[in-house]
């Protein structure tokens, strides 16, 4: 009798435990299954940032594997003339272009930027965290194209009757630019200055320096890396930034001599000439080539930004 | 010294808010005779005055669904990957450094990868859906990252909460920690239609510049003339202002640029700023039963 009620008991003992220790099967794939759609969504990012290299690469290269030209001559002959006899593909005043106006918005752009953050964070800082930051995060949204249709409305008219010139030009182009890229520079020179710990200021300010003192050899000293990172992330906006630059440059393949001089970069180029070429001609293919450029600033502009972060952690 | 920089520091952020204060009413300004509804309803005029910017303004609006539908998965799947499975090894880094390539890849050259992969090697030609996944992996990165923050920001005792009661990991993901990252992932989602809405340069090649005379009454996905077939050319309302300044023909292209450039500023402010107020507003929501 009592042995028959141990042996039930067992019975459904081992019954249990089989339950309680082996997997749940339905569980066990609704996990799986979760689990892998979510590391394919994940996976797609880097298949995409793969193949975005691979093709504009393919493509690109063909100028020099397929067309044969040289790619020191590519990149340093200063006539571009694709439809010419013969056909001549120096990109230089292109590189040039893009990198002139890249320069001459972070130049105009990186003080008022960051001046307006120290203004935010150390002079005003109840009315600019309450008022500007808000009002300057919102200005990072604004379509491109609005700000070169200013640009092209208000800013090439106005350097047309200073100067007596065409209007369209470098300076146009990266004041533009420069607008474009104040909001970027000072909200995330901002965040920098921000995580300066408030002890560092103390201390300064204890020693008896000014608070210009304290400003200029403690907060913008430690939020160095912050700060040149808000510049480069604008550099890299205003060196990839297309349509507002096209619209307001002139677009001249001439090297230009003065700031009132029109002039081209990588971004116009291709927007103006992509829709008009036939796929795989020569003349297009340098136009990839001209993309494979931007794309390996694109490259450059990140290294730069992740070694500024390192330094960051570093602190 | 101190005086000196006190007082040209203020010049400058006065300068800054000035010149972006009167950029924006500027823009208003100018555009603001243009809004009316015959301007916001009726088709563009190529040769002669008068035209409008319906179908712009419709193809945006389509073109952000349809980004959304597509982009919103990928990104928030994505994002659970990073915040609740990635395991601390090289592909994790290597993801991680993908999401920072795409996030500062310049809009034009997605907008040629688009063009080599969505337009030509599918043979769809110029389409909304083309222009659509070009925008998806354009704002992926955007998307990925505000998800993993909303769920990281969760707090732990409430998915312990929900392990413990033998709910599995997947379940817990889906039905307790996502839901209390959602007005986060909202936000965030909300941020990137405003950024999606005003894309130009990465449109120019995949949805293309012109848009076919659209039936409004005719409702069928295949018609190359009804609103909603994904797969007809488009042109949006950022990619018309580029195109009336650069090749308009007609005597009020100005006109139509500025009414243009006043609705699309009007639009992605009003995307920002109701990112903003739906933040605080769930925020105060969520917060309180504790206060």
């Amino acid at each position: 009798m009592n042995h028959r009620i141990e042996g039930v008991g067992t019975n459904r003992q081992s019954l249990i435990a089989r339950k309680m220790l082996t997997y749940n099967k339905r569980q066990f794939t609704e996990n799986m299954t979760g689990r892998t759609i979510a590391m394919v969504c994940a996976a797609l990012l880097v298949i995409v940032v793969l193949s975005i290299t691979y093709f504009i690469a393919s493509k690109g290269l063909s100028t020099f594997f397929v067309d044969g030209v040289s790619i020191s001559e590519f990149l340093t002959q200063v006539k571009w003339d694709p439809e010419g006899e013969p056909a001549l593909y120096g990109v230089f005043p292109f590189i040039l272009g893009s990198f002139l106006v890249t320069a001459l918005a972070a130049l105009i752009a990186a003080p008022l930027g960051i001046g307006a953050a120290i203004f935010m964070t150390e002079i005003f800082p109840g009315f600019g965290k309450k008022v500007l930051k808000p009002v300057i995060e919102l200005l990072v949204g604004i379509p491109s194209v609005v700000y070169g249709y200013v640009g092209l409305t208000l800013l090439v008219p106005f350097i047309r009757e200073q100067f007596d010139v065409l209007g369209f030009s470098l300076l146009a182009g990266g004041l533009v630019l420069a607008l474009m890229i104040l909001p970027t520079i000072t909200s995330v020179a901002t965040d920098a200055i921000e995580a300066v710990p408030q002890d560092l200021r103390n201390a300064s300010l204890a020693l008896g320096a000014t608070r210009w003192q304290t400003i200029w050899n403690v907060v913008l000293h430690s939020s160095l890396p912050g700060c040149l990172t808000a510049v480069v992330l604008g550099m890299a906006r205003a060196f990839g930034e297309a349509l507002a630059v096209q619209m307001v440059i002139g677009n001249t393949t001439k090297l230009p001599g003065s700031l009132l001089d029109p002039i081209s970069t990588l971004t116009s180029g291709i927007t103006l000439n992509m829709g008009n070429t036939i796929q795989g001609t020569p003349y297009n293919n340098a136009l990839w080539s001209m993309a494979l450029l931007l794309l390996l600033m694109s490259f450059v502009f990140i290294m730069i930004l992740r070694f500024l972060g390192r330094k960051r952690l570093v602190k | 010294m101190d005086r000196i920089a006190t007082v040209v520091l203020t010049l400058i952020a006065a300068l800054i808010i000035g010149t972006l204060i009167g950029l924006l009413g500027f823009i208003l300004t100018q555009g603001w005779h243009k809004l009316n509804l015959d301007f916001l309803t009726s088709p563009p005029d190529i040769v002669n005055a008068g035209g409008g910017i319906g179908p712009q303004l419709f193809n945006s609006f389509y073109l952000l669904v349809l980004t959304m539908l597509i982009a919103l998965p990928l990104g928030i799947g994505a994002g659970i990957y990073m915040a609740e499975y990635a395991p601390d090894n090289k592909f994790t880094q290597f993801i991680r450094m993908s999401i920072e390539v795409l996030s500062s890849l310049p809009s034009i050259v997605v907008g040629l990868f688009g063009l080599l992969v969505f337009v030509n090697m599918t043979g769809w030609g110029y389409t909304l859906f083309s222009g659509a996944l070009a925008l998806t992996v354009f704002n992926l990165p955007l998307l990925v990252r505000v998800t993993e923050d909303a769920l990281r920001n969760v707090p732990r005792s409430q998915k312990e909460a929900s392990l413990a009661l033998g709910i599995t990991k997947w379940r817990t993901i889906v039905s307790v920690i996502l839901p209390a990252a959602l007005p986060g992932i909202l936000t965030g989602a909300i941020l990137a239609s405003g950024r999606v809405f005003g894309e130009a340069a990465a449109l120019l090649f995949t949805a293309g510049m012109s848009s076919p005379n659209l039936n409004f009454a005719d409702f069928s996905l295949n018609s190359p003339t009804s609103p909603l077939n994904p797969f007809r050319p488009a042109e949006t309302l950022a990619v018309h202002i580029w195109k009336v300044n650069s090749e308009g023909l007609t005597p009020d292209a100005r006109d139509v640029a500025d009414g243009a450039a006043a609705v699309l500023i009007i639009a992605v402010l009003l995307f920002n700023l109701s990112a903003r107020w739906f933040g605080t507003w769930v925020y105060k929501k969520m917060t309180s039963g504790s206060n």
